[in-house]
């Protein structure tokens, strides 16, 4: 408990400072929040494949991590930021918000039960990084222009 | 002067004339679809097929998910530079759907780009892709089909509204002369005699449609083989499809097993997450059989690495 009570410290702390360097730029913040997801990926797929052994102190920090920069991704999206900065944002997100909306609180929800869930096994983690994965998909169908 | 305009109409009459029956839509053989009768459907290989082949990412409710995708009540306006296709229904339903086919209107529709009245169906349903499938497989797909939930209540279908000339759906059928065949697109010797490249081929080629939007379109707007799966520019929007081949702009840098899992997960060796109409492609391709998606990575491995087309 005292473990995880620090993790979250400092996982605070560190994306805390990040979002105070890049306050005035909405742009640059959410793809830094995008970034935060994908590193914490890193640690979480391959556990969830089975390529790497489980380790659930760090599947715990790598959800603490995600659920800290989702905080305020809804945010980012201020009119006046729909191009710009090499954004892959589908104008979607602004004709559409409330679904966008409901797509990150359904997002922040996942990530609130993830931080809290038992995740000491594998078996039990697997279904909870299920539920999370879920999102990345479902919003980038509809949010997100396709790379390249 | 009235003998130039007597020959100019005849001119002109034998040019619609040979419009008509070369633009004629055409069936399969009745022995190609006499050869399936008593075959014992296999259910399992259907479904494998419906989310190989897609079927649910157009048909369903546009908005559908879960469960509700297996209810192909249609409705979705499928955007593209030629215009709005308004894509129907394939439920068993008689009504809004397909129940009151026979399984030879089904294997005209998916192999011949034909409706049961006799009339062609644009090519934005992927039947060039789907023509490379077995007659076997289809009867499998239809049985499974048949017995998908029957929508409560019908869906709006939107208008399909084209630009001329591609409103001209008779034209549809020079065009299948054309570019409509059974043949594969990389040929027998690229892939060497491999079993599993032969079912990655089938399947990237046939159900799965891949080409439809990662290969580049030729002059004649069908699929160019010699810049297959190279990628190509969104045909619903904004963006790029990426190139899928084992090139630097491409799937260089995975591994078969990255793609494979790519098309389970949804997400790429950089841990970003599939997005536009891969998103749904995924959700598919999830519930498929493991060894196809094995399959279909090794087959892109194995094509000619091509720079973006």
């Amino acid at each position: 408990m005292l473990l995880r009570t620090l993790t979250i410290a400092a996982t605070m702390l560190a994306t805390g400072a990040t979002v105070s360097i890049a306050q005035d730029d909405p742009i640059a913040e959410r793809q830094e929040a995008m970034k935060t997801m994908g590193r914490s990926m890193r640690v979480l797929v391959p556990m969830a494949r089975g390529q790497a052994d489980y380790d659930a102190e760090a599947a715990l920090a790598a959800f603490v991590q995600m659920n800290d920069a989702a905080q305020n991704y809804g945010d980012l999206f201020p009119e006046g930021t729909e191009t710009g900065g090499d954004t892959r944002a589908k104008p979607e997100i602004w004709t559409d918000r409330e679904g966008f909306d409901t797509a990150v609180a359904d997002f922040k929800e996942d990530l609130a039960m993830a931080v809290s869930a038992d995740i000491g096994s594998l078996d039990a983690f697997r279904p909870v990084f299920g539920a999370v994965a879920q999102n990345c998909g479902d919003c980038h169908e509809d949010y997100q222009v396709p790379e390249n | 002067m009235r003998r130039l305009t007597v020959i100019l109409g005849v001119c002109v009459a034998l040019g619609l004339a040979a419009f008509w029956l070369l633009s004629a839509p055409t069936q399969l053989p009745d022995a190609d679809l006499a050869a399936l009768d008593g075959h014992e459907p296999d259910l399992q290989n259907g479904e494998n097929l419906f989310w190989v082949g897609g079927c649910a990412s157009c048909h369903a409710a546009p908005d559908a998910e879960g469960d509700a995708r297996a209810v192909l009540s249609g409705g979705l306006a499928l955007e593209s530079p030629y215009g709005v296709f308004g894509v129907p229904g394939i439920s068993p339903d008689p009504e809004t759907g397909i129940g009151g086919w026979s399984f030879a209107d089904f294997a005209n529709a998916m192999k011949r780009g034909v409706s049961p009245d006799g009339r062609h169906y644009y090519p934005s349903f992927p039947y060039a892709s789907y023509a490379k499938m077995t007659l076997t497989d289809l009867a499998d797909l239809w049985a499974y089909l048949q017995r998908m939930p029957v929508p409560e209540n019908a869906a709006v279908i939107p208008e399909t509204e084209l630009a001329f000339p591609f409103n001209m759906r008779r034209g549809i059928g020079l065009w299948k002369r054309v570019y409509l065949n059974e043949a594969p697109v990389i040929a027998d010797d690229v892939l060497g005699d491999d079993p599993v490249l032969a079912r990655g081929r089938y399947l990237v080629e046939g159900a799965g449609h891949c080409g439809e939007c990662h290969s580049p379109r030729n002059i004649g707007l069908a699929m160019d083989g010699s810049r297959w799966l190279a990628g190509a520019p969104n045909p619903e929007g904004e963006g790029r499809v990426p190139n899928i081949t084992d090139h630097p702009d491409g799937l260089a840098d995975w591994t078969e097993d990255d793609i494979a899992y790519g098309l389970e997960s949804g997400f790429t060796p950089a841990f970003d997450s599939m997005g536009g109409s891969m998103a749904s492609v995924v959700k598919n391709f999830a519930n498929a059989a493991a060894e196809d998606r094995a399959a279909i990575a090794a087959y892109l491995k194995a094509i000619p690495p091509l720079p973006d087309g």
